[in-house]
């Protein structure tokens, strides 16, 4: 709803919970009034007919609430519809009853007029909503024949209105046979400006398209010059500034990279709530640091909590080790299964005897060896020299008994 | 680029004949400067009609093939080329992270798959791998194949079914994902050097004439793109 927004308030019509187009529901919930209120509030102005203008300018002019996913209005709206056209018939009857002759009263054909009316302008904002929806590319179109599809039944219910309104209009005032006569003339000659204008319609239809393509084009346009010049322009001036310090242009290299590849494809998921997303930034960030490539490939992925949150932690501190002490290029290897999460961290430097860990390798011991065990996960350090070192960290998921 | 293909591959005592496929001219004359001194670079093409008319022309040995080329991609190169000449190997090189687009060129017969970044050592072997009729698996394609095959149930390493892996298959490529290389991983394994290339052309099979679900809906989404 509207109000749960903070953003300067505006009044908007509802989507949901609306009798007719979301007026009296989108009123009382930007002035916090009830529904009930307004809603009456209009039907006492609408007998003096200043609230019906009042309701149809709101109608216009306010524009329609924000789409939430997943909460479409379904066959309620339709029901909605039915319910007003059976109170407007019985309000009708109840004319009659009390002898005011339906047929001959000027009442009728307006009443009729007016709700076929209501319900095809209905329609017509829920088209236009559903082709807003998802008006990205060219499948808006689709979706509007779509959405006309769908609200078949209700355009043609509001067309039979309006036609036996304006039926009514003519009986007992107008001969028949005459007025039939009169109505196939009109139709003809509506049928033969239709084809004279075809031609014309289509066009202003295409030009329409073309012109809302172009625009959706340019805005795309927009959108990669703006990418383009803050990120690969900067860092391609960085280049040129660094260009004595070839690990220095490595990095700035890396780190655009990566962020074009982020921007390019789809990134792996939310950082700070998935445990491949975060290990992915915190690479991203030693890589930024360090002169190094790391190469990160992963399978399965699982949801962050504290003990994946010590994992990654540790990750972080052993791809730091292999960047510092190996550099070059360090393969990071993450599989999470069902049972257990496995970081692997492979560097080819020169390698170390594992027993016989000097005291600058103070990092690994105490950071990742502690880290993990705190979380009842195990570290194995593979290492020899010449071959390069690598470590294996195991985290077991599925049994909670630690935290 | 840690491919698993430093260990030399019976250094071959012909030169290979390479065609090199993609729409970057910079890149064709970077790969050439660093590695036409160890292989015959026969010909160059910068989109896919060219190509198909510069492979058929030439009949390397290897087509070093990008996945992203103009006029239908690096897909297209292979199926106009796959029938004709089946004895020309096809070796995928690709900036692209996306799964679709690598697994699309491998199931299109590509005999492997290597990032843009790989060092020129690692190329030649790889291009020796290749023309040799092996598999070349870097850690990431090793990965895309474990996440496409990961739901699969694990079959009798006897049984010959398409759809799972075997369990030393499994650890094979679990390995190349760590980043190692053939050599290292047969020494892990306590396997040959050769028994690990079975393991990887036969997963590469697999990978090939799968039916999968991801597959399947990986290989569309290519054809969509």
């Amino acid at each position: 709803m509207s109000h749960a927004i903070s953003v300067p308030r505006r009044a908007y019509r509802a989507r949901r919970g609306r009798v007719l187009g979301g007026v009296a529901r989108g009123l009382s919930d930007h002035l916090g009034w009830n529904v009930g209120w307004v809603r009456a509030g209009f039907v006492v102005l609408g007998l003096s007919g200043f609230g019906l203008v009042l309701y149809a300018a709101y109608w216009a002019w306010l524009p329609l609430e924000d789409a939430v996913p997943g909460q479409e209005t379904g066959g309620r709206d339709l029901a909605g519809v039915l319910g007003l056209g059976a109170l407007a018939l019985g309000v009708l009857l109840l004319l009659s009853a009390n002898g005011i002759d339906l047929f001959s009263s000027w009442l009728t054909p307006i009443v009729l007029v007016g709700i076929g009316l209501a319900v095809i302008w209905r329609q017509s904002d829920d088209a236009r909503r559903a082709s807003l929806l998802s008006d990205v590319g060219a499948s808006a179109r689709v979706t509007t024949a779509t959405a006309l599809r769908r609200g078949g039944p209700r355009v043609l219910l509001g067309l039979a209105l309006v036609f036996l309104g304006v039926l009514a209009a003519l009986v007992g005032r107008v001969d028949l046979g005459a007025s039939m006569r009169g109505l196939a003339a009109v139709l003809l000659a509506a049928a033969g400006l239709a084809l004279v204008l075809l031609p014309w319609g289509l066009g202003w239809w295409r030009d329409l398209e073309s012109e809302r393509r172009a625009r959706i084009r340019s805005e795309e346009r927009a959108e990669v010059a703006a990418q383009v010049h803050d990120s690969v322009l900067q860092t391609l001036t960085l280049i040129q500034r660094a260009s004595h310090d070839p690990d220095e242009v490595v990095r700035l290299a890396r780190t655009e990279e990566r962020a074009l590849r982020s921007w390019l494809y789809a990134p792996s998921g939310d950082p700070d709530a998935t445990f491949v997303a975060a290990l992915e930034r915190e690479i991203a960030d030693v890589e930024a640091s360090y002169p190094c490539q790391v190469d990160f490939v992963h399978v399965g992925d699982v949801a962050r909590d504290d003990r994946v949150d010590s994992l990654v932690a540790a990750a972080r501190e052993a791809v730091v080790n292999a960047a510092k002490h190996a550099g070059g290029s360090v393969s990071v290897y993450a599989e999470c299964t069902d049972d257990q999460v496995e970081v692997f961290v492979r560097d080819r430097g020169q390698g170390f005897d594992v027993d016989a860990v000097p005291e600058d390798r103070l990092g690994l011991r105490e950071s990742v060896h502690a880290r993990m065990g705190r979380v009842g996960g195990s570290v194995r350090v593979r290492s020899a020299a010449g071959e390069g070192t690598e470590v294996a960290l195991t985290l077991p998921v599925g049994v909670r008994s630690w935290t | 680029m840690t491919d698993p293909t430093d260990d030399a591959v019976g250094s071959a005592p012909r030169t290979l004949r390479v065609v090199l496929v993609d729409d970057h001219r910079l890149f064709r004359a970077g790969v050439r400067s660093e590695i036409g001194d160890r292989v015959d670079v026969v010909g160059e093409a910068g989109d896919v009609d060219e190509a198909v008319s510069v492979v058929h022309a030439t009949h390397p040995d290897v087509v070093l093939l990008d996945v992203h080329l103009p006029g239908g991609g690096g897909r297209a190169v292979l199926d106009a080329c796959a029938t004709d000449l089946p004895d020309v190997r096809f070796l995928a090189l690709s900036v692209s992270d996306a799964a679709d687009d690598v697994i699309g060129v491998v199931r299109g017969g590509a005999r492997g798959y290597v990032t843009k970044a790989i060092s020129a050592d690692d190329l030649v072997d790889a291009i020796r791998r290749v023309a040799d009729g092996d598999a070349v698996f870097s850690p990431r394609l090793a990965g895309f194949v474990l996440d496409a095959f990961s739901s699969g149930t694990v079959v009798d390493e006897a049984e010959d079914a398409l759809d799972a892996l075997s369990p030393r298959e499994r650890e094979v490529m679990r390995l190349i994902a760590r980043g190692y290389t053939y050599r290292e991983v047969a020494r892990d394994l306590v396997l040959s050097v050769k028994t690990v290339e079975t393991h990887v052309s036969s997963v590469l099979r697999k990978l090939q004439l799968s039916n999968r679900h991801e597959l399947a809906k990986w290989a569309a989404a290519h054809h969509v793109v």
